[in-house]
């Protein structure tokens, strides 16, 4: 557990004193969401009809944006084996990184998220369910992007190629999360859809560490 | 039980030297090629001229004879993809890898001509090209994540990396093939229900059933067809790759 | 099939795709697979057949 706490804090600190990890993201996410209206245009009813599928979709680029650097800095300079050798199991190792991940970039976007989506309008009954979807997708989010880095690194192209695997794969995240804040824009349950959303991070959980494990020994073998 | 085990795992590490998997390719083509053009004439035949129209769709029912098929065959063999990675991860004999690696475009293959025939049919039926429900929409995912996998396959210089990498992303993405088959269910669409496999026995008529299967044992008789032909080539490809690198290391002695 | 309905155009050209697809990658695996072979029997002191 010490070794776990002290893989996400180095994480943590890493991207914090790298200063540019979190706001990259979060300029990114913002901007991304503030260039729809640009394209679209200004008028209100459009703007709120998009708003739940467009502040979702950024989303998943901005928390994909982040990952292909999640692995790779300690792969070249050979930590990674060090960290994969030492008392923590793999599958832990890419848990906490996940974790640090998500703590980096996915939390504060659940911050940014409301306040974008009143960039488009989005009625205020559907800002609670906007946070508490993106609360349950993003650390899925974390966790298959963990995965696609894992499989990406030493790849040629990896940024593109990480993109490629991953967003197929995110699909039903996008997918529910939209869905539950579109039901919720539409005054209608959005539990369900949050119950499934739950649901896939924990199939994320249950599937992503063991596989990202398994593609971090290929890739130090 | 174990002897016989032992002695099946010591026939199948017989059977899998190089030699003798380009020998067994080359018998057992000309039989999956005889039996994809059976299928095929047989099924044509049947499929355009045989079966009836349907009463509300008309003509255009006989596309159902190529795109589910098609889409059939894009899902078996991204789950054979699947488990061929699973068996490499685990037995670790480069075989398995050849295997999946030659597999892996044909299933895009289908899996195209499964969205390219549904967009021919979703024109006249729902006046579209394209309409996003359920089923065209997984397959279009499906085609996605044949396309992760094979930029995974390429992407590193080293290419039994690749392989490995690529088996373990078709084994997760293995977990959205159920997704993707009842999808149907979940979400509320244009398409029909699914109507073969129902329980009770299928909900479709015979005429319509027969020209369906022949079809399908058509494309599967192409898939193998294609499959043991690229099998092969990877297999000498591999031997070729070894054969230079041995001159090349004489070379340098 | 009847071809004064209007459908039979959509019928032929989803038949003709599929097939072009399929034939296609047929015809990749052929040309390969000749590649292969030839450079097989160029190989100086192979044994055996490919």
């Amino acid at each position: 557990m010490t070794a776990f706490l002290a893989v996400v804090r180095r994480d943590l600190l890493l991207a914090y004193r790298d200063g540019a990890g979190t706001w990259t993201v979060l300029g990114f996410f913002v901007i991304a969401v503030a260039v729809f209206p640009l394209g679209l245009g200004p008028e209100p009813q459009l703007l709120a009809r998009v708003a739940a599928g467009v502040v979702w979709a950024m989303a998943l680029l901005a928390a994909l944006l982040s990952l292909d650097t999640l692995f790779d800095a300690d792969w070249r300079d050979g930590s990674l084996e060090l960290l994969l050798s030492g008392e923590l199991a793999p599958e832990a190792l890419v848990l906490a990184k996940a974790l640090a991940h998500w703590l980096a970039s996915g939390l504060p976007l659940i911050v940014v998220a409301p306040l974008a989506g009143v960039l488009l309008h989005l009625p205020g009954n559907a800002a609670p369910t906007l946070a508490v979807s993106l609360l349950l997708g993003t650390p899925a989010l974390s966790l298959l992007g963990a995965l696609g880095a894992a499989l990406a690194l030493g790849a040629r192209r990896g940024a593109a190629l990480l993109a490629v695997m991953v967003l197929p794969l995110a699909v039903p995240v996008l997918i529910f999360g939209a869905g539950a804040v579109e039901s919720a824009m539409l005054g209608l349950a959005a539990g369900p859809g949050l119950l499934i959303l739950g649901g896939i991070a924990l199939m994320a959980l249950a599937v992503c560490p063991f596989a990202a494990a398994a593609a971090l020994r290929q890739a130090v073998e | 039980m174990g002897k016989a085990i032992a002695a099946m795992g010591g026939f199948l590490q017989r059977q899998a030297q190089p030699a003798r998997v380009v020998d067994l390719c080359g018998r057992f083509l000309p039989f999956a090629f005889a039996l994809a053009v059976i299928c095929l004439a047989a099924g044509l035949i049947s499929a355009l001229v045989l079966s009836p129209p349907d009463y509300q769709q008309g003509e255009s029912v006989r596309i159902m004879y190529v795109h589910v098929p098609a889409a059939w065959m894009g899902l078996f063999v991204y789950a054979f993809i699947a488990a061929l990675g699973g068996v490499g991860l685990v037995g670790g004999h480069p075989l398995a890898f050849h295997a999946a690696r030659a597999a892996a475009p044909v299933g895009a293959g289908f899996t195209a001509a499964c969205l390219v025939s549904g967009s021919l049919w979703g024109k006249p039926m729902w006046g579209a090209w394209w309409v996003w429900d359920a089923r065209l929409t997984s397959m279009l995912l499906l085609l996605f994540l044949y396309f992760g996998h094979a930029a995974l396959t390429r992407a590193f210089d080293d290419p039994r990396r690749g392989d490995k990498a690529a088996a373990v992303l078709a084994l997760v993405g293995c977990v959205n093939l159920p997704v993707i088959k009842f999808s149907v269910d979940w979400w509320n669409t244009l398409h029909q229900p699914a109507s073969v496999f129902k329980m009770g026995g299928p909900a479709i008529d015979p005429s319509m059933l027969l020209p369906l299967l022949l079809m399908l044992g058509a494309f599967k008789a192409l898939f193998f067809t294609l499959w043991l032909m690229r099998l092969r080539s990877s297999v000498v490809a591999a031997r070729l790759r070894a054969a230079a690198a041995r001159a090349r290391g004489a070379a340098w002695r | 099939m009847s071809f004064s309905s209007p459908y039979a155009v959509y019928v032929l050209a989803s038949y003709g795709a599929a097939f072009a697809i399929l034939g296609g990658l047929a015809l990749l695996a052929w040309r390969d697979w000749r590649r292969v072979k030839a450079a097989w029997e160029r190989l100086p002191g192979r044994r055996e057949a490919p």
